[in-house]
């Protein structure tokens, strides 16, 4: 246990069993997205028993289809059902369970032993994996959920690498980790702030995010709470928000740990995030396990995560307990690099014509970058742009509108254009 | 005559607990930082020993191992809970299932009481965790009047509720309080975060305040306003709630004495005479609201308020 399966290829040692790379899809077009630029497993929501009640959600026919697409590359599908649940969400839990198994749903994310135990009875094929809203933090617990005929376990964002290695030497099960992505500053599950302060509850997917804002630090009494203010004139007010995680530089360690699976935040992101974090860690992935020995990390993939940050990152809990560098005072929220412009629909060899779908403005002059798993990063200046009925237009202004114009490189559907924030 | 519930007090120290018995307190929690969550006060292996003492034929103790554990504290648990059983102690409240894996090898007679505060949401939950082994559920108090009593119904170990005190709204492993003094550029050392420090968040669009305060177990945030329900007991005494919870923690030894005093004698007056305690359930309430200190008022916590999600 906690060693990688390896081969040795004459001196080069290759790893064999890669961790699977698991991807957020708040729908059908960003499920797709995530499978084709490289994730092995996608975790989706569906419409009842999960977080994120924002999040797009899926139908169970959505469902299937999204099986059936990621079957074709190999890759399968989780559905978060990760709700604490109070009495009156019992209903309707064995037919949705049952639905899932059906379309071929591999497993679930789940938190309450309520949806655990009615799953095993059920709709015993699909998989149990503990939610990371349990906050798992040692290894005894572990073995507890082992015992209860679990196949994985997703660890509290609290776990450092020696935790999960201890883990993984005292018990023989799948261990899912956060590689990437937004966190919740509390131990997930303790935290019922947006309850008190929204009347939303957080265990439920209504979490109105309260750990974010600023609030003012007093010393108090008896009679007052606001005796002594502990902040001065000049001061940023308390705050409490999470830098992001991003662990990308960790990955060696997390492969030899035998980490069984590495997983990305963000059933709420855009396609342009997920496609471009999911193409970098697959890089990342692929890289190490086929040369451990040499392998580096190139700036190329830093600056290429950097193009889809919201926020500032930092590795967390991974080495250490964060201190405040890795939280945010004032200014929470961060642009990423570069805009998403456009997706890829069609490229012809013959003109070397792109059609391609806007999905921010773009223009004539522009410099722009397209990626995608089947061509290398390249930017060029954008020429002449024409609509879909052939009038050259002066810019691309509206979202989701067709255009087309001339690239010198060859495109493949969904690949991707991004443009740098001036 | 109404069954009468288990009136479960938090003492600040091991004196407490002769006039708490006195004041009318059936149980006490107690326990220490490193292995329980948010007491009222620090009891040492001494101090329990004192309390079971103290208790013996007259109040029940239980000692909170609720904290979630990493695995540096894992090599402590058995030889705790061993002193415990020895101790005679009569339940150990959990949340962290290594306390059961440990309790089956070192103390397996030592009655488990379920709490992890935020996630006991549904009857079918509490009694899995009574498959599991606990002899009682503490329910969330995030629950409604309405989910607490079908709790109640359904389940097949006992239940406990906090009738009265301060609720916990979260808790970090981070040292949020130190890290903002850390930013401002003040030094830690100079800068107490402990719970006698009292300090405050406040959320300027609510105009509310929060304790909040730095331990081992991280940070810990507090709801605003106390839950009392002294003028709200008759439906949950008639569901037949095993325990009622009067938390003490931020709170004097004499405030504590005199409202679990007060919350004796409105129990008491319900199992005895339910027109009575209509009749005299406002005057409970303003006597709760007499001990209060200024800065905290009260309400009913979640069991009127309905949440979204």
């Amino acid at each position: 246990m906690g060693q990688p399966a390896e081969r040795t290829s004459g001196e080069k040692r290759i790893i064999t069993k890669k961790p699977e790379l698991l991807a957020p899809a708040g729908n059908l077009e960003k499920l797709k997205i995530a499978v084709h630029y490289g994730a092995d497993a996608v975790f989706i929501g569906g419409r009842d028993f999960g977080l994120r009640s924002n999040a797009g959600n899926f139908s169970i026919d959505q469902m299937e289809e999204g099986v059936n697409f990621a079957k074709k590359y190999g890759a399968c599908i989780y559905v978060t059902t990760n709700i604490f649940a109070h009495n009156e969400n019992m209903d309707g839990l064995e037919e949705y369970l049952q639905e899932l198994q059906r379309v071929g749903i591999k497993g679930i994310i789940v938190a309450d032993p309520l949806i655990i135990e009615t799953c095993k009875r059920a709709a015993p094929k699909l998989e149990i994996h503990l939610s990371t809203q349990q906050s798992l933090t040692n290894w005894q617990a572990v073995k507890f959920w082992k015992e209860e005929g679990l196949e994985r376990v997703v660890l509290a964002r609290e776990v450092g690498l020696q935790e999960m290695l201890e883990m993984k030497k005292n018990v023989d099960i799948e261990i899912e980790t956060f590689i990437h992505g937004a966190m919740c500053i509390a131990y997930s599950g303790r935290c019922v702030l947006s309850n008190h302060m929204t009347a939303r509850d957080s265990n439920r997917g209504g979490c109105c995010q309260s750990c974010r804002w600023d609030y003012h630090l007093y010393e108090g009494s008896e009679a007052s709470s606001r005796e002594n203010a502990l902040f001065g004139e000049d001061d940023s007010p308390f705050a409490m928000s999470p830098k992001d995680l991003n662990l990308i530089e960790s990955i060696p360690k997390l492969v030899e740990a035998g980490i069984d699976s590495l997983k990305i935040e963000g059933r709420m992101k855009s396609i342009h995030y997920v496609a471009t974090v999911v193409s970098v860690y697959r890089k990342v992935i692929d890289a190490y396990c086929a040369d451990p020995d040499n392998f580096k990390i190139k700036q190329e993939w830093l600056t290429e995560l950097a193009k889809c940050a919201n926020r500032p990152a930092a590795p967390a809990f991974f080495e250490n307990v964060p201190g405040y560098k890795e939280q945010l005072f004032e200014n929470h929220s961060h642009q990423a690099s570069h805009d998403f412009s456009g997706l890829v629909l069609d490229y012809d060899r013959e003109t070397k014509m792109v059609t391609l779908q806007q999905r921010n403005f773009f223009r004539p002059g522009d410099t722009v970058e397209f990626f995608g798993p089947e061509i290398d990063n390249f930017s060029q200046k954008v020429d002449k742009v024409w609509d879909e009925k052939g009038r050259e237009l002066d810019a691309a202004r509206h979202p989701l509108q067709i255009v087309r114009f001339k690239v010198d490189r060859h495109l493949y559907p969904d690949n991707m254009m991004r443009k740098g924030v001036s | 005559m109404t069954v009468k519930p288990e009136l479960l007090v938090t003492p600040r120290s091991a004196e407490d607990i002769v006039p708490l018995i006195e004041a009318g307190a059936d149980a006490f929690l107690i326990g220490e930082e490193t292995y329980g969550l948010r007491l009222a006060g620090e009891f040492s292996r001494a101090d329990i020993e004192t309390a079971v003492k103290e208790a013996q034929g007259k109040a029940k103790v239980y000692v909170a191992m609720n904290a979630l554990f990493h695995n540096e504290k894992l090599p402590l648990l058995h030889d705790y809970l061993a002193f415990l059983g020895n101790t005679g102690v009569d339940g150990v409240v959990f949340g962290d299932p290594a306390v059961i894996m440990a309790a089956r090898e070192a103390a397996p007679d030592l009655p488990l009481h379920w709490s992890t505060e935020t996630t006991g949401t549904n009857w079918y939950t509490v009694n899995y965790w009574g498959r599991k082994g606990a002899a009682r559920a503490v329910l969330a108090r995030e629950l409604n009047l309405d989910a607490v009593v079908e709790i109640k119904e359904n389940a097949d170990i006992a239940v406990e509720i906090q009738v009265h005190g301060m609720t916990c709204m979260f808790q970090s492993k981070r040292t949020l309080l130190g890290n903002y003094m850390e930013f401002q550029g003040k030094n830690l050392k100079v800068e107490g975060r402990s719970k006698d420090r009292t300090l405050f968040l406040h959320d300027p669009e609510r105009d509310y305040d929060y304790p909040v305060w730095e331990d081992e177990n991280g940070t810990h945030i507090m709801s605003p306003k106390d839950v009392c329900m002294i003028d709200e007991l008759d439906e949950l005494m008639d569901a037949e709630i095993d325990s009622f919870k009067i938390d003490g923690i931020l709170k004097s030894s004499e405030y504590l004495t005199q409202m679990t005093r007060l919350y004796r004698e409105a129990v008491d007056l319900y199992a005895q005479n339910e027109d009575s305690y209509f009749d005299k359930k406002e005057e409970f309430l303003e006597r709760a609201k007499a001990l209060q200190p200024e800065s905290r008022s009260v309400d009913t916590g979640f069991f009127f308020k309905e949440t979204v999600y």
